[in-house]
């Protein structure tokens, strides 16, 4: 472990947005605006079934009569949809059973990533899908995976050889009108990856979806499903990066996760969107619905997020506890630099007997950037002996960025227990002349000093992406002290 | 080694330093002593560079170079060590994580490779027994939840661990007891050589009985107001420092 974390130390001197690059590559893209007309085309590009096409159209009519939240604490400008292109995908369409068809260039744009869908070289262990622009590109190990009756393919896939399975999960655990941005995505989501995992069965690989926008213009309108059965077990890990651009990009997602009796489910997040550049030109609104249902007893959820990207994140991956003795968590660091603005956060929803969840969440703020942690603990009438642990800390570099955090609790049952604690700190002057005494730099000691704060989190990583991770940490917050 | 001619010293436009010499030379350990707040935390902080102090007159001069042009670190990448008086927590930063970045820098700055694993899990052992303080406490974060003593031996494990050219303990042995003392300065006199060279600041002269100076400087009011050999520091004792401020 301290090597790898040396090599990461090593590699932070690089402080440009790395992923910021484009891929010239011939696209199909739909004409840009939303109305129905865009939606049929969509759908019908897509070869959908009817209930698809039904799902989205009224989704759309919900959207239309719904305004955009304004109760979060973010200055988002105004967005104007019928701006935005709704659907991009690589031209020459890779057939998904073998890499020999996928463009070259896509190949390399994923290599380029460090994402490499090649099953030879691939680290044992994961299996990947990538999502470029609108569609998916390529999973791996479909036959490991086959093996063990797990199903991991891209949405439009799922749609096509397994509608019963999408029709009986969508919209379960985040329900089409849900809210503005989440009927959104029903009415005009592309790809995204769908994942089953069937009674009894532990998934041997982490599976992990890669998603990349690359086309000028558009929008990602991406969708997960997760279901894990009775006594299923999966861990699933996703990342995304985006090109440098001058304009803002909307990637509005949704994410649903299903536990059954027994059942467990770890999702992680590394969020590296393009953050736009020092003076706020530019960067991904990141408006990204995601949450959970612990559905059977016993069966447990648990969101990690590493958030380093984005001009403005709106996010608040949640789980809903129905099941009697589920659980519940939610682990996060969320950082901001120049003039990033996250306002982010969990709602854990307990309604069965004997419910626990925890929430632990680190914001660093940097720069002019404003971050902010926002959740909600609901305890239910019928959840006796309910308990919630939320530990909300904020680490401050400079004066000139802020941190806010607006916890809200509403309990209806008096034996239930919810605790709160929250801290704010800064690094001190004390601790970088410490490290640089002992000849470490200023951008090292940062990496070092925040990792450190993170750790609690960071730990919660499966491996490869906690390395993933600490590189990211350091690198975003470069040039933001002295 | 070091050469300090003139050295003036302002914080937020306070005269601190006013007029110091100095000159170490290699092999040599001397003691700066003096009562509290008469800048010899100060001094130390200078020739380590810590921001925040004006050197207003003079010249620092480290091996043939100005080391008042040098930054922070490269100070300490050139083999300068400060033994902090008080030592600074950093919250899960892991002893051997910290370590092993510091002598992956100083390996850099030499052009070496990263060091492999063993070596490094070797030399961490070799200087715990040292200081002889136990596993734990490197597996634990940067002096966090430590107790003075425990903090106090840590930075010289530290400094067995870089190994440095010129070390400045600052009141290394403040709130130590006699055991905890004389581990304290046999880490000390186990690195001492004739290539090397060590400051020792404290107001006590107990610990000059473990570590033999060459040379006493007694620090007044920032000035050196007398120099001499190992025995100025039992005349001190003795005296204490009313007698030098009429000298001062
Ligand atoms: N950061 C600071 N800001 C203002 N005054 C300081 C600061 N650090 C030290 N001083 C002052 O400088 C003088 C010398 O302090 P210091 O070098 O710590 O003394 P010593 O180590 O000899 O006890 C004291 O008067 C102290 O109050
Ligand atoms: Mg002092």
């Amino acid at each position: 472990m301290a090597n790898t974390k040396n090599n990461i130390l090593e590699e932070v001197t690089q402080s440009e947005y790395k992923y910021g690059f484009f891929t010239d590559i011939e696209m199909d893209t739909a004409p840009k605006g939303l109305n129905e007309d865009i939606i049929r085309f969509i759908s019908a590009k897509k070869k959908e079934p009817e209930f698809m096409l039904n799902f989205r159209l009224k989704a759309f009519e919900r959207w239309k009569k719904m305004t955009e939240p304004d109760w979060a604490h973010l200055n988002i400008p105004p967005i104007d949809y019928q701006e935005i292109i709704y659907y991009a995908a690589p031209k020459k369409k890779p057939k998904l059973d073998s890499l020999d068809d996928v463009d070259p260039e896509l190949l390399e744009t994923f290599d380029k990533l460090g994402i490499s869908l090649d099953e030879q070289k691939r680290l044992t262990g994961v299996a990947v899908d990538a999502v470029f622009d609108s569609v998916s590109v390529k999973t791996t190990f479909q036959d490991t995976l086959k093996k063990h009756g797990i199903i991991f393919c891209s949405f439009s896939e799922a749609v096509q050889n397994h509608p019963d399975l999408v029709k009986k999960y969508m919209g379960s655990v985040v329900p089409a009108g849900d809210n503005y941005f989440a009927a959104l995505n029903s009415a005009v989501f592309t790809d995204g990856s769908f994942c089953f995992i069937p009674a009894g069965v532990r998934c041997p690989v982490e599976l992990s979806t890669y998603f990349r926008i690359n086309s000028a213009g558009t929008g990602q309108f991406e969708r997960t499903l997760i279901v894990a059965e009775e006594g299923a077990y999966v861990s699933y890990l996703e990342g995304c990066t985006a090109p440098q651009r001058d304009e803002n990009q909307l990637h509005a997602a949704v994410v649903e996760i299903v536990a059954l009796k027994d059942a467990e489910v770890k999702y992680s997040t590394v969020q590296n969107w393009y953050p736009g550049d020092k003076n706020g030109k530019g960067g991904v609104y990141n408006f990204v619905t995601k949450r959970g249902m612990c559905k059977g007893s016993h069966s447990k959820i648990s969101w990690t997020q590493v958030e380093t990207g984005s001009a403005i994140t709106w996010k608040y991956p949640s789980c809903v506890l129905l099941g009697d003795n589920s659980i519940g968590e939610f682990y996060s660091v969320a950082v901001t630099n120049n003039r990033q603005q996250a306002d982010t956060g969990s709602k854990m929803t307990h309604i069965g007997k004997n419910t626990k969840s925890t929430i632990i969440s680190k914001g660093i703020s940097a720069g002019f950037s404003n971050n902010s942690y926002r959740g909600l603990v609901k305890i239910s009438k019928m959840a006796e002996n309910s308990r919630n642990f939320s530990q909300c800390d904020s680490l401050l570099l400079g004066d000139k960025c802020g941190a806010h955090t607006f916890p809200y609790i509403d309990t209806q049952n008096s034996s239930s227990i919810v605790e709160h604690e929250a801290t704010t700190s800064k690094i001190s002057d004390d601790q970088l002349f410490y490290c640089l005494q002992r000849g470490i730099d200023t951008e090292k000691a940062i990496g070092l000093i925040v990792n450190g704060y993170a750790k609690e989190v960071l730990k919660q990583l499966p491996m490869e992406f906690a390395v993933e991770a600490q590189k990211l940490l350091a690198i975003s917050l470069e040039g933001s002290v002295g | 080694m070091l050469t300090i001619k003139n050295l003036h010293v302002e914080i937020e436009g306070k005269e601190i330093i006013r007029g110091l010499d100095l000159e170490v030379k290699a092999g040599e350990v001397h003691a700066i002593m003096g009562p509290n707040g008469t800048g010899k935390s100060t001094l130390a902080a200078v020739i380590a560079g810590r921001e925040g102090y004006d050197v207003t007159e003079g010249e620092i001069i480290y091996n043939n170079k100005e080391l008042l042009e040098m930054e922070t670190e490269e100070r300490a990448l050139n083999g300068i060590f400060l033994g902090f008086q008080y030592p600074v927590e950093i919250p899960g930063v892991s002893m051997n994580n910290f370590m092993r970045t510091a002598l992956n820098e100083q390996r850099k700055y030499r052009g070496l490779d990263p060091i492999p694993a063993s070596e490094f899990l070797t030399q961490m052992e070799e200087a715990r027994k040292l200081v002889e303080i136990q596993d734990k406490l490197t597996n634990r974060s940067v002096n966090e939840g430590f107790s003075g003593g425990e903090k106090k031996r840590n930075e010289i494990f530290q400094m067995a661990m870089i190994k440095p050219t010129l070390a400045i303990l600052d009141e290394t042995d403040s709130g130590l007891d006699i055991d905890a003392l004389k581990v304290v300065a046999r880490g000390v006199n186990a690195l001492k050589s004739k290539d090397n060279a060590t400051i020792v600041i404290t107001h006590y002269q107990r610990l000059l009985e473990y570590i033999i100076p060459d040379f006493v400087h007694v620090l007044f009011d920032g000035k050196i107001v007398r120099s001499g050999g190992r025995e100025l520091a039992l005349e001190l004792e003795e005296k204490g420092y009313e007698w030098l401020k009429q000298e001062a």
